[in-house]
């Protein structure tokens, strides 16, 4: 008995197929965004505490009106200003005896911040003040905390602290992990992050 | 007479369509795999603003999303035209944010409570009073961690 060959099976209508797959596809897809800015709220506060006195040269008032306009110190400022006024206003390291800072480059002006632990950024916006102008101003702060920490991690460390974080997060890491979260706290602890944010105004 | 028929010079050879479902497949790969299933449906118009200080939101299955902004055109006429908030696939008014929280955190394991990350999805024409109220909810329910989700470019096109 012969065997028969079986026959080929026509794939020609295989491209159709694909391109249907392929259009569901494309249809249901949507790149989600999964990065931001991420921040920590204050906890609740008690009524009856009172908050810290702070010497009113040691704050950095950002205020954003319900125009959308930039106040800095009460003085209008261009967005792209404020970074570098938020670097010398923390970086400043005015302060003498105890509040002295051995590591800040800045202008040592008397009368601006003492210490970058003891300075704080306090950022008001008003209730009309769109979401995008408030992000960009959040986002000009944080980089300002950012260049200062990386300057310094250059410094301790020959590694920006962008990358130090990356590390810490990276499983494939082949250093200490426990040094490098070390020396990240200790980084964090030269430049905290001290960036209040007041209640809106009405 | 010939015998042989000189081909036309002017016939150009059809194009061999045989590698065409290969190049499909391979885009149908692609997106098969990139693609992510939305979770929540969107009833409001989401144009993130911009940012470039972003941290990147792993560990997908705690982060709990709550978004805002205006109804989109579908739903402007029953949920009206200012800024909502949308938790899950509904509107939601700002008092239904702290049992959405309390319901996200007894639906997780406890040993990850503490890792919880809110994702705040608002749209970049939102007034802050409403983001001021999430945030004031926030913490009154110690759900302290925030993620301001942001797309990834130059900040200063927001003021644009």
């Amino acid at each position: 008995m012969a065997r028969r060959a079986a026959p080929e099976v026509n794939a020609g209508s295989m491209a159709d197929i694909a391109f249907l797959l392929l259009i569901f596809f494309l249809v249901t897809t949507t790149i989600e965004t999964d990065s931001g800015i991420s921040r920590k709220l204050p906890p609740p506060v008690d009524e009856q505490e009172k908050p810290p006195i702070l010497k009113e040269k040691n704050i950095f008032v950002v205020e954003v009106n319900k125009n959308n306009d930039l106040l800095v110190e009460e003085a209008p400022m261009e967005l792209s200003e404020l970074r570098a006024a938020a670097v010398a206003f923390l970086d400043n390291g005015g302060g003498k005896g105890d509040d002295a800072c051995n590591y800040c480059q800045g202008a040592k002006d008397p009368a601006s911040s003492d210490n970058p632990t003891k300075a704080v950024i306090s950022l008001r916006n008003n209730r009309e003040t769109s979401y995008a102008t408030y992000i960009a101003v959040q986002n000009e702060l944080v980089a300002a905390y950012n260049e200062l920490r990386n300057r310094v991690a250059m410094q301790l460390y020959n590694k920006t602290f962008i990358q130090m974080e990356k590390d810490l997060n990276d499983v494939n890491y082949p250093g200490n992990k426990e040094k490098l979260k070390d020396q990240i706290k200790r980084i964090q602890e030269l430049y905290p992050e001290k960036l209040s944010e007041a209640e809106p105004k009405k | 007479m010939s015998k042989f028929k000189k081909k036309k010079s002017g016939d150009l050879p059809a194009i061999s369509t045989a590698s065409l479902p290969d190049i499909v497949f391979m885009l149908l790969f692609f997106f098969m795999v990139a693609t992510v299933m939305r979770e929540n449906t969107l009833m409001i118009e989401n144009k993130l603003p911009v940012a470039n200080q972003v941290e990147k939101l792993d560990k997908k299955n705690l982060v709990m999303y709550i978004y805002a902004g205006k109804p989109s055109s579908r739903y402007k006429s029953s949920a009206g035209t200012q800024a909502r908030i949308q938790l899950n696939d509904k509107f939601a008014e700002i008092e239904e944010i702290a049992p959405f929280v309390l319901a996200e955190r007894a639906s997780k394991r406890e040993e990850e409570i503490p890792f919880l990350i809110t994702a705040l999805k608002v749209d970049g024409e939102t007034n802050m009073g409403l983001v001021g109220d999430i945030k004031k909810e926030l913490r009154e329910v110690q759900a302290l961690k925030i993620n301001y989700t942001t797309r990834i470019g130059d900040a200063a096109d927001n003021l644009k």
